[in-house]
């Protein structure tokens, strides 16, 4: 059957379309996780603990979604980056998994009971599934700049050589550390356009501040960094775009300072990283103002972080500090030309629908959340 | 070569955590429709009774959906996890499913539950009952993803596989999408999540009855709970997933070790009611033969052959020699892609090329192997017998007691208006048996795939990623302490919130959580039978 898009430029589309659900789940759970992680800082009583959680109470299963489809269409789209990266980083993983577990359970089951310690064990969940999956997206981010340990054989099965701490060294921790910054500043956004003026929203926008600026000091580090100690891989062999899904067909060199070439060869890519710090900056003022500015700046920061890491690698999706022959790329590690474009349809129909009712979800929700609603019967 | 320990741990872990899963997933599915059915009583009649039953059920959906989805997460990151190669092989089939089920389903549940729960008076109460409505059908069309996955790892419609990718590629995706045993699996598990659903609703509204609380709300769900237990009882057992046993060699095999039936009977075969299969001596001891009524069955007619375990063994001997020479063309196509003779000898064999993988756990390079070893592998095609033959009977003796349990609710609450005590108990005492049943349906379905991971495809061993044994016990203990602990947490607040009953709030304690169901006028105490009026 003639499809009617080549292999090529399904390939690019799918690099995208990761890419757009990786975005819309730092949009989205982007501020339910930063919102987490503040819980204990701009929350003194129980009180204003419940106007925090409830501001993202009815919304953040939605959200997560956003995490749970982009697994998905990594294993649909991009079967051995999805093998080779779950399987790589497998106790990080489970880490993530366990707080993202303990998250749910946390809002649904916490206000259920009076008891003081009851809420407090549960208020601790609420943080640990906040913060450590903001930390560890952004250890693995920095972890997959560098190059992973990981082989492939002759059937194309996977090792990986890394252990878990191997994954902390100093460059992915950095990156760990600006995904939290990024993170707490998108929630802190997310109180300051959600709930009542009053101290939680004042001490929301005095952290949220401190966060801005960490996100510009800390991405801008990583980005010097990035360009001082060589990190970057370049394919030196000829490459058809259209070519079969076979990784250990092509030779790969490391190479000093690769990862910042695509922005000379296709100078538009420099949005992505401008979009990251003019979203911080804008964020800051917002914050300082208590406007809504406040939360378009950390969704065009996010954006553009998270988007800044792919249009730095492309075509690499993920390179191996071992074997960098067996790097995955956009070329090489893809679906079937049929299944990509099958999903690609898939996509393009339900998209759309996922965004108007999330929409109408919104619309319904919208207005600033009091303390007094907040700590009505049947809410969390 | 995987390491087996790995692999046997991986699975391990695997069953595990999707039986946990699964703990939450039916109520789930059938307590969404009962909502949409409550709901829509209160949407018709405007009686403020419906809408406290439709609230009261929902804090219990809530409890539990929120365990179902938290689980979920971790079926879908276990694959690439503990299962890297399995993932590589046949993600360009199997994710789409997956991916498909985010999309469209899952998004729409986990957005939507939201307003669900905090949406009562925020929305007019049609918009609301539309709410619940798209919450019961995404949970639904989720399960329909998720099944089609599964029946195809089941029977691998729609795909072949590629030497120059080294995995298996889609070739027809509507195979893939009506692939039969999707579609009986579909129909079967999500009926039995409406019977789980349906039990557990009567049997607490029992509870309540026999305690003379909350009558109103009591006598209601059970009238709902009755007919729609009846349906789904029924569905579940008529439209049992048998209809794809003679689809593949294996799926044959499944049915042949879950009847326990060594060799082919002249047909009709007969059914074997209860017995104990022998293992090492291929016999079924103490068995109660029933004549012909296999073989109608699963052949719908006189005359159909029902397979027999070792003549199907003897089949997977040839095809493991048939696969070995698929297994030495892709090897050679591997070295040269431009191989013409090894490609023509790869197109005569490849749907064999499974089998010879089979002979991996015995040697590294199958073309090695000798008489014994492809015996030994042949053997390896037959799963536990005895674990497929007493789950099945077990599941399926349920699933009669259900059919039972719910034609005597439907007789009492619908026709004669008056439910005795003895049934109201036994309505109590059956809460967990349908979570029994699905397991065990899970058990069957999984281990009677064995020893593939794919049917005729992939071997389960050789799907595991390379870990080692460490990592995966770490991650072992690690799901095992965190579930345990949700476990025992999730139950107690369900066991709180139905003591509590409805309209409870979180009152402080020593105040009782009568609520206002109240007003419901009291019943003399113990009565012998409950009274239903109209």
């Amino acid at each position: 059957m003639e499809l009617p898009l080549d292999y090529a430029t399904l390939k690019v589309l799918w690099w995208g379309l990761v890419g757009v659900l990786l975005i819309g789940y730092a949009l989205t759970d982007g501020y339910d996780l930063g919102v987490a992680s503040l819980l204990p800082f701009v929350a003194k009583n129980d009180k204003e603990r419940r106007l925090v959680i409830n501001s993202i109470g009815p919304m953040w299963e939605g959200h997560q979604v956003w995490l749970i489809t982009a697994g998905g269409a990594l294993f649909a789209a991009w079967p051995s980056v999805y093998a080779v990266s779950f399987s790589g980083f497998y106790l990080a993983m489970f880490v993530v998994l366990a707080a993202l577990i303990l998250r749910p359970v946390g809002f649904k089951y916490r206000s259920k009971r009076e008891s003081a310690a009851w809420r407090r064990s549960w208020d601790w969940a609420l943080f640990v599934g906040g913060f450590v999956p903001a930390l560890i997206f952004g250890v693995a981010l920095g972890n997959v700049l560098q190059g992973v340990p990981f082989d492939i054989d002759r059937t194309l099965r996977a090792t990986y050589t890394g252990g878990l701490l191997g994954l902390l060294n100093p460059f992915a921790l950095l990156c760990g550390l600006a995904s939290v910054a990024m993170l707490v500043m998108h929630g802190a956004s997310w109180l300051v356009v959600k709930i009542e003026h009053g101290p939680v929203l004042d001490r929301a926008a005095k952290f949220g501040q401190i966060a801005a600026l960490l996100v510009i000091v800390f991405y801008a580090a990583a980005g010097v960094w990035l360009a001082m100690a060589g990190m970057g891989y370049r394919i030196v062999t000829d490459i058809d775009p259209n070519g079969v899904a076979n990784p250990l067909r092509k030779e790969v060199v490391v190479e000093a300072g690769a990862w910042l070439t695509n922005y000379g060869k296709y100078p538009w890519m420099i949005l992505a990283p401008a979009l990251g710090f003019i979203g911080a900056i804008l964020a800051f003022f917002g914050l300082r103002s208590k406007a809504a500015l406040s939360l378009i700046g950390s969704g065009l920061a996010a954006t553009g972080i998270v988007a800044s890491v792919g249009t730095s690698m492309f075509p690499f999706i993920l390179p191996s500090s071992i074997n960098p022959n067996a790097s995955l790329t956009v070329w090489d590690s893809s679906s079937s030309h049929l299944t990509l474009f099958i999903m690609l349809i898939v996509t393009v129909i339900f998209v759309p629908i996922i965004l108007a009712y999330t929409a109408w979800v919104y619309k319904v929700l919208w207005g600033r959340l009091t303390t007094e609603e907040a700590n009505a019967a049947g809410t969390y | 070569m995987p390491e087996l320990l790995v692999a046997d741990l991986s699975r391990w872990q695997f069953a595990l955590t999707a039986m946990y899963h699964f703990l939450f997933v039916p109520l789930t599915l059938g307590l969404s429709m009962l909502l949409v059915v409550m709901e829509g009583a209160y949407v018709m009649t405007g009686k403020e009774v419906w809408r406290r039953t439709t609230k009261f059920w929902g804090t219990l959906f809530g409890i539990n959906f929120v365990l179902g989805v938290a689980t979920g997460i971790t079926m879908e990151f276990q694959f690439g996890m503990n299962w890297s190669y399995y993932s590589h092989y046949v993600g360009d089939i199997f994710g789409a499913p997956l991916a498909i089920e985010g999309l469209m389903a899952f998004f729409l549940e986990a957005t939507l539950v939201g307003l669900m729960f905090f949406g009562w008076d925020k929305l007019s109460r049609p918009a609301h009952w539309l709410v619940t409505f798209l919450v019961a059908l995404g949970s639904n069309l989720s399960a329909l993803w998720i099944l089609i996955a599964n029946g195809w790892m089941q029977n691998p419609a729609g795909s072949e596989f590629n030497p120059d990718t080294m995995r298996m590629e889609v070739t027809n995706f509507m195979e893939v999408l009506f692939n039969p045993v999707a579609q009986a699996k579909f129909v079967h598990t999500v009926s039995a999540g409406y019977v789980t659903a349906s039990v557990f609703v009567l049997g607490i509204s029992a509870w309540y009855v026999l305690k003379n609380r909350h009558l109103g709300l009591a006598k209601r769900s059970m009238a709902v709970a009755a007919s729609f237990g009846l349906l789904s009882a029924l569905s579940v057992v008529v439209l049992g997933d048998e209809s794809g046993y003679a689809l593949t060699d294996h799926q044959k095999m499944k049915l042949a070790a879950l009847e326990a039936m060594w060799e082919t009977e002249p047909a009709p075969a007969g059914l074997t009611l209860i017995g104990i299969p022998n293992e090492k001596e291929h016999r079924t001891e103490y068995a109660i033969h029933v004549p012909y009524v296999l073989g109608l069955i699963a052949t719908r007619s006189l005359d159909g052959e029902v397979e027999g375990i070792l003549p199907l063994v003897a089949v997977a001997e040839d095809r493991i020699e048939n696969g070995i020479r698929a297994y030495t063309a892709v090897e050679a196509l591997n070295e040269n892609p431009n191989d013409v003779e090894a490609r023509e000898q790869f197109e005569q064999t490849k749907t064999d090329l499974g089998y010879a993988m089979l002979l991996k756990r015995y040697v590294d390079d199958p073309a090695t192997a000798d008489r014994a070893t492809i015996e030994k592998a042949a053997m390896d095609t037959v799963p536990n017998v005895m674990m497929t033959f007493f789950s099945f009977r077990i599941m399926a003796g349920l699933g009669f007691l259900f059919i039972a349990m719910f034609a005597l609710a439907f007789y009492f609450v619908s026709l004669k208006r008056d439910v005795p005590r003895w049934f109201l108990y036994l309505a109590l005492f059956a809460i967990p048996l349908p979570w029994i049943a699905a397991e065990l349906g899970w058990v069957l379905a999984e281990v009677g795939r064995q020893p593939w991971v794919i049917d005729g495809v992939l071997p389960t061993f050789m799907g595991v990623s390379g870990l080692t044994v460490t990592q995966v016990i770490m991650t072992m203990a690690g799901f095992t302490l965190l579930y345990g602990t949700l476990a025992v947490i999730e139950i107690s607040l369900m066991i709180r919130a139905v003591k509590l009953g409805p309209g409870a709030r979180i009152l402080p304690k020593g105040v009782g959580g009568g609520g206002p169901d109240t007003h419901n006028e009291p019943v003399p105490a113990r009565p012998r039978t409950i009274q239903f009026d109209k």
